[in-house]
């Protein structure tokens, strides 16, 4: 850690200049701003524009998941994973299914996980469109906006096709899945990507070299690899800082050690690195999924679960690599219908935390970017 | 590794496994020393998360857990302590800074202090809120409708 007084609590309540006579200046942003995607207020404290210091305060939006889960059976606790990181339900399930799975000593059948991966990195592209689009918007952007929730929407349209759901898809079953794709879903997936090749050249036209995007983002919230370790920060951050980790090729989990793809990774850290390290995973999740469709195999697509589903006591930690970044699960079993404590670990919430340090120093319109760039889901953040 | 401190510290250490994964009862006066340890000598350099599970019929009624993770090793490990009513934790902020929201979430839902934490206070739940919602005696429905009505001007939040 570079600085240890980077993390000490903002002492609000006692300024050290009576309030008229300071230089610094305590604002509060949110928790209704169109820039904090969501319900997040952040007290920032300034000095002119600049900003010295913030406080995250958050759970506007908690419901409660963890303790919802303790009064539900395995089954029925499974569609309330969607609702947390919600631009990426699938994902969600695929991390609680894998986990409850682990517990039962059950392995989803071959086809199901070819489905499985198809279907999440599908999701990984629409969660990266929508971070792109908003993230654009905020720093002053319009057009990407409407480029990427133009073709998010072919996206949606094969989870509408599928499961009959587009946001909240509860598309995983535990053991497999529920439904056989329907005709025409390889046929689709394929279109898709034929579709959404030229695409990404589209957004990076508009962006990459566009001398506005390069003066907002370059050198604005930066953050080290040893500071993102330190501080539990994982997923497309992580990687900008140039620390190369995905948890698809550390710990593979599903089928993904079936298919080739790089993770990119970034030198500097700083916003426009993040930008570049989102956009090269969507070109390597069209590469995933060009793999998977071709290789779907025939079989079942559920496997043998009991009705009743009574894991043996034990407990077990799970987890993935959500769009944001690592999403784990951990679950203890009393060997009864309902889990006895489901933890989740979610992977805003945790890189929320280095909001401050990426903020000290920048100015104020910088913090949107920042927000912006953490990509986080206050639905996760708060639970 | 586990076996190097199993012999240092005997019975302080019960380690185990399940489902393929390693994960050690700990001593609750081990645990500063052990968690300091297992970052500097062992490079678990990044704290996954922390979280506790309740067991009210125990004496101690608290598991709490650390989930951690080794880049160089590639490797996950589990830390578990029990800890009784009341009694406290060390915090570990200053082993892994990321420590400080998740001991905020942990104390939030269950009421377990850490000793040395720069602010602990809620972080989910409103400051001011009474009870630990996470805790098994904390039923579903269960509110502090003292502080609904106060604070939104509603009988209940229900």
């Amino acid at each position: 850690m570079t600085d240890s007084k980077t993390f000490s609590p903002l002492d609000l309540d006692t300024p050290e200049k009576p309030y008229l006579d300071a230089n610094e200046l305590v604002i509060n942003m949110g928790p209704q701003h169109p820039a904090t995607h969501g319900v997040l207020r952040v007290i920032l404290r300034l000095d002119g524009e600049k900003v010295l210091g913030l406080e995250c305060v958050i759970g506007y939006l908690h419901r409660g998941v963890e303790k919802i889960a303790e009064n539900r059976t395995y089954t029925m606790f499974n569609p309330y994973v969607d609702r947390m990181d919600y631009v990426a339900a699938v994902s969600n399930g695929l991390g609680y299914c894998e986990a409850v799975e682990k517990l039962l000593n059950v392995e989803a059948p071959p086809r199901a996980q070819y489905i499985r991966v198809i279907l999440t990195e599908l999701n990984r592209i629409a969660s990266h469109q929508l971070w792109l689009g908003t993230h654009a918007l905020d720093i002053g952007a319009i057009t990407p906006l409407f480029y990427t929730f133009r073709d998010r929407e072919e996206i949606l349209k094969i989870f509408e096709k599928y499961c009959g759901a587009r946001l909240t898809t509860h598309a995983f079953r535990i053991g497999g899945l529920q439904y056989e794709t329907y005709n025409g879903f390889e046929q689709d997936v394929k279109n898709f990507i034929s579709f959404f090749k030229p695409k990404i050249d589209e957004y990076e036209e508009l962006l990459t070299t566009n001398r506005i995007w390069l003066e907002r983002t370059k050198g604005v919230g930066v953050i080290s690899g040893k500071d993102c370790i330190a501080l539990g920060v994982t997923g497309p951050v992580l990687r900008a800082s140039g620390v190369k980790w995905d948890i698809r090729k550390a710990q593979p989990y599903a089928n993904y050690k079936n298919f080739e793809f790089e993770i990119p990774t970034g030198a500097s850290g700083d916003t426009y690195d993040r930008y570049m390290v989102r956009m090269i995973e969507m070109r390597q999740s069209v590469r995933i999924l060009e793999q998977a469709v071709a290789g779907i195999p025939e079989g079942p697509i559920m496997a043998k679960v009991p009705k009743v589903m009574k894991p043996p006591v034990g407990e077990v930690y799970h987890s993935i690599e959500a769009p944001k970044g690592e999403l784990g699960y951990f679950i203890v079993s009393d060997g009864s219908t309902q889990p006895y404590r489901v933890r989740v670990r979610p992977p805003s919430f945790v890189n929320l935390q280095a909001l401050d340090l990426m903020c000290r120093g920048q100015l104020v319109a910088d913090v949107i970017a920042v927000i912006g760039t953490l990509d986080i889901v206050l639905g996760e953040v708060d639970r | 590794m586990v076996a190097k401190f199993k012999r240092e510290y005997g019975s302080g250490i019960e380690p185990l496994t399940y489902v393929g994964q390693n994960y050690m009862v700990v001593d609750r006066s081990l645990i500063p020393e052990i968690l300091q340890r297992l970052r500097d000598e062992e490079q678990f350099d990044y704290c996954v998360d922390l979280t506790a599970v309740h067991y009210p019929k125990r004496e101690k009624q608290f598991d709490v857990v650390w989930v951690l993770y080794s880049f160089s090793r590639n490797e996950r490990m589990r830390v578990k302590t029990q800890i009784a009513d009341g009694e406290s934790l060390s915090s570990s902020v200053s082993i892994w800074p990321t420590t400080n929201w998740l001991e905020r979430e942990v104390f939030d839902m269950f009421g377990i202090k850490f000793d040395g934490h720069p602010d602990l206070k809620r972080i989910l739940l409103p400051e001011g809120w009474k009870g630990y919602p996470l805790r098994k005696d904390y039923n579903i429905l269960q509110q502090d409708s003292e502080w609904v009505q106060i604070n939104l001007g509603i009988e209940s939040g229900q």
